[in-house]
């Protein structure tokens, strides 16, 4: 057995799951399986409920004083946990790197120290088991063909870098092919897809186009909103194709699927 | 009033500062076929080359780090580089003049090209000279100005406008140019060869040609400069074709208009930047032809040289210490084809000289967010931080467009104070903010969205359409209904017996 394999890493870790707002109302399935695997690895799993969202759709929309509500929930929430992870590299690198600013802007200090402190504990689930765990195989079991769609904000804002490749290719069964370009943008953007509909569906076409070019049967992304985006596209092609997040694949085991 | 005969090409009428708003613009681009595909070529070819021209660099994080200080470094301390950059030229035999803005640059211009009694000016692109429009200012005063650079000539005579900083015709494809050449430069000098065909080498022979008795004509050239070095008192020209090595060797007079950004403090900063650019914009190890001139020097090219060193709302971004990053700009282009909102609408649709990522940042900065498409154009962007990550000078564009988003929204909301109607995206933006100010909240609204979704759910996998503004999203796109059960409530069910803490 490699290093990789040992059984319960988390074993004695507290872990708080920010379960983001589209996932919790729109994909529970998500913050689900996230559960699922943490607690394989042995972590204690807990669920903050004051919590709600990261606010970046108001951030982005450059409405930055009605984002403020969302970091001092998010700082209510979250501020007693060692580790705080989320399946979502957009939210969490929103909660990284816009945090501090919009805390900056309340002129509140206190806040500010906190979301500083806050942001820089919250780690994206992939960052968590590669990083904190040190694991990439978790035990999990996926019999099909998937390509997987690095998502902008967890390439480039979060940076989890080649983790969920890593995660991917220690699942077996999992047949992982290679998604033509795959670092462009899908389109969603938030607000961008309501604001500039036209560019953001010809954006949104041109990554079905190449994933369904794969022959896969899923479509795995870090992000439920970016899946959502290209799923509604997939969807309206009648493709075969379906979305899934990377967290549910590794949810998944031999024999036991819930 | 009667139209007088003009001197060059006109361009589409109107100003750029009067385009439509982004997504309407670009809408009226996305519809136009064959510039989609122009582009998506052009784009996906240059970003190849550039990651490998880029890849060879072993130090190119640490250039990029040492490009963004130098350029920090002259923001920080502008007033006394241009000082200095002023002292030098002078010492050299330069002639130096300050403009505000537009206006004022343009009238230095025209005054120094009187002086010279000729009727037309040789150009080398130059981005700052499209920004005041000096062509036209040129016309309007009864002189002819040619530009010479190979894109920016098919889109002079194309009656056109460049739609990007480096490849001015990108939109176009060669058999346009050629249909071009065909057609127009018989009527402003040395016509195309008559059996012109479209083969890259054949039309560049035919620019040549046609440029020939303009460069051995002209008495005085205008340029732009990338780079003004403050110790030496040098301006540099980066260009790929040698038409800007004619102009600034060629007439007795040159005159330079200069962005006030462009100042460098000292010679050696070049070594940074002379990497940085060429690989970073036309994916080269090395451009072909960097000029460097330092004044005048006796019987040896343009006697009589002048630089113009514009502001026009450059102190604007200045003065916001946040948003002046976007100053740092070298004007490399890696932003925009890199940039997959660029790639569909092309550079027309940002109603600016200035298109792309850095666009968006810097016009609503240097021109204010007064007008509908400079309120745009922060919001012409996914935010998937590809620019970012491309940019030589480290500006981090897609943080910056974030930044401007607020300038915009805090602008409309200063100007919205005490009406009574408010806009219908503010008033969303506040509710929302509230609902996710307090878990309690969200539940309730949850509690709606599970109800819709219990409802849908009898009928269809997916909703259908929904009404404004989220029927721009489902007239394209599916998109599945609520569950019926969030999160919490599986939670609540599942764990019911976990303590918090
Ligand atoms: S913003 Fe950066 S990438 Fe874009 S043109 Fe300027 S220097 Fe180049």
């Amino acid at each position: 057995m490699t290093e990789t394999s040992r059984e319960r890493p988390g074993e004695g870790l507290t872990v708080a799951l920010f379960a983001t707002c589209i996932s919790d109302t729109m994909f529970p399935k998500t913050p689900q399986a996230t559960v699922e695997v943490l607690e394989r690895m042995g972590c204690r799993v807990v669920f903050p409920r004051e919590q709600t969202c990261c606010g970046q759709i108001f951030t982005n929309t450059g409405y930055f004083d009605d984002a403020i509500p969302s970091v001092r929930t998010y700082v209510k929430a979250f501020g007693d946990y060692d580790y705080i992870v989320g399946p979502s590299g957009s939210c969490v690198g929103s909660v990284r790197e816009q945090h501090p600013m919009l805390a900056e802007r309340s002129k509140d200090a206190g806040l500010q120290r906190a979301a500083t402190a806050v942001a820089s504990r919250t780690l994206d689930v992939s960052e968590f088991i590669v990083d904190v765990l040190g694991v990439t195989d978790v035990g999990a079991y996926f019999p099909h063909r998937v390509t997987y769609h690095p998502t902008c904000h967890s390439m480039r804002v979060t940076k989890v870098g080649d983790r969920p490749y890593q995660l991917l290719k220690a699942v077996r069964g999992l047949e992982l092919l290679e998604l033509p370009e795959a670092t462009q943008c899908c389109g969603f953007g938030g607000t961008f897809s309501l604001k500039n509909p036209d560019v953001s569906v010809s954006m949104a076409a041109d990554k079905a186009r190449n994933a369904a070019s794969t022959g896969a049967e899923y479509l795995v992304a870090g992000d439920n909103a970016c899946l959502m985006n290209i799923g509604g596209m997939l969807s309206r092609q009648k493709s075969a194709m379906t979305p899934i997040h990377l967290v549910e694949i590794l949810a998944h085991t031999e024999g036991k699927r819930r | 009033m009667t139209a007088k005969p003009r001197l060059t090409p006109a361009p589409p009428p109107g100003e750029l500062i009067d385009s439509p708003r982004f997504p309407v613009a670009a809408r009226r681009e996305l519809g136009n076929t064959a510039q989609r595909r122009n582009l998506r070529l052009a784009t996906h070819t240059i970003r190849d080359k550039r990651a490998n021209a880029v890849g060879e660099m072993e130090n190119w994080e640490q250039l990029r780090e040492a490009g963004g200080a130098i350029k920090n470094r002259v923001l920080r301390h502008l007033p006394e580089y241009l000082e200095q950059l002023e002292e030098s030229l002078t010492r050299n035999g330069a002639t130096v003049h300050w403009a505000r803005d537009a206006a004022e640059a343009n009238r230095i211009v025209i005054a120094l090209v009187q002086e010279t009694g000729s009727q037309e000016v040789v150009k080398v692109k130059s981005m700052a000279t499209q920004e005041i429009d000096l062509n036209e200012a040129l016309e309007e005063s009864g002189i002819a100005a040619w530009e010479t650079d190979l894109a920016e000539l098919i889109v002079q005579l194309g009656h056109d406008r460049p739609s990007h900083i480096l490849v001015p015709a990108i939109h176009r494809n060669r058999s346009e140019v050629r249909e071009i050449f065909l057609e127009e430069m018989g009527r402003y000098g040395t016509p195309a060869p008559p059996g012109l065909d479209d083969n890259p080498t054949n039309l560049a022979n035919a620019a040549r040609g046609h440029l020939r008795e303009k460069f051995l004509r002209a008495k005085v050239a205008i340029s732009g400069a990338n780079f003004a070095v403050a110790d030496t008192g040098s301006l540099v020209v980066v260009e790929s074709e040698g038409n800007g090595r004619m102009c600034l060797t060629l007439p007795e007079t040159l005159i330079s208009v200069v962005g006030i950004e462009k100042v460098l403090p000292s010679f050696d900063d070049l070594e940074v930047f002379m990497q940085l650019l060429p690989r970073s914009s036309t994916a080269e190890r090395m451009n072909p032809y960097t000029s460097v001139w330092s004044g005048a020097s006796e019987g040896d090219g343009p006697q009589n040289v002048h630089v113009v060193l514009v502001d026009n709302g450059r102190t604007n971004a200045l003065a916001d210490p946040h948003g002046r990053q976007a100053l740092r700009c070298i004007r490399c282009s890696a932003c925009m084809n890199i940039c997959p909102v660029f790639e569909k609408v092309g550079g027309h649709a940002y109603g600016s000289v200035y298109p792309g990522p850095i666009g968006a940042i810097l016009n609503p900065q240097i021109r204010g967010t007064d007008s509908a498409v400079d309120r745009s154009l922060p919001f012409a962007s996914s935010l998937c931080g590809a620019c970012t990550e491309v940019c030589p000078v480290q500006i981090p564009i897609a943080e910056l467009l974030v930044h401007m988003r607020g300038k915009v929204v805090d602008a409309k909301k200063a100007e919205s104070k005490g009406v009574h109607m408010p806009h219908a995206e503010p008033a969303m933006m506040k509710a929302g903010g509230w609902v996710m100010g307090d878990h309690r909240r969200l539940e309730a609204a949850q509690l709606a969205a599970k109800a819709g979704g219990g409802v849908l759910g009898r009928f269809t996998d997916h909703i259908g359409p929904l009404p404004w503004p989220l029927s721009k999203w489902t007239n394209t796109r599916d998109v599945p209904n609520p569950p019926t059960k969030t999160f919490r409530d599986w939670w609540n069910v599942n764990r019911a017996d976990q303590v918090e803490k």
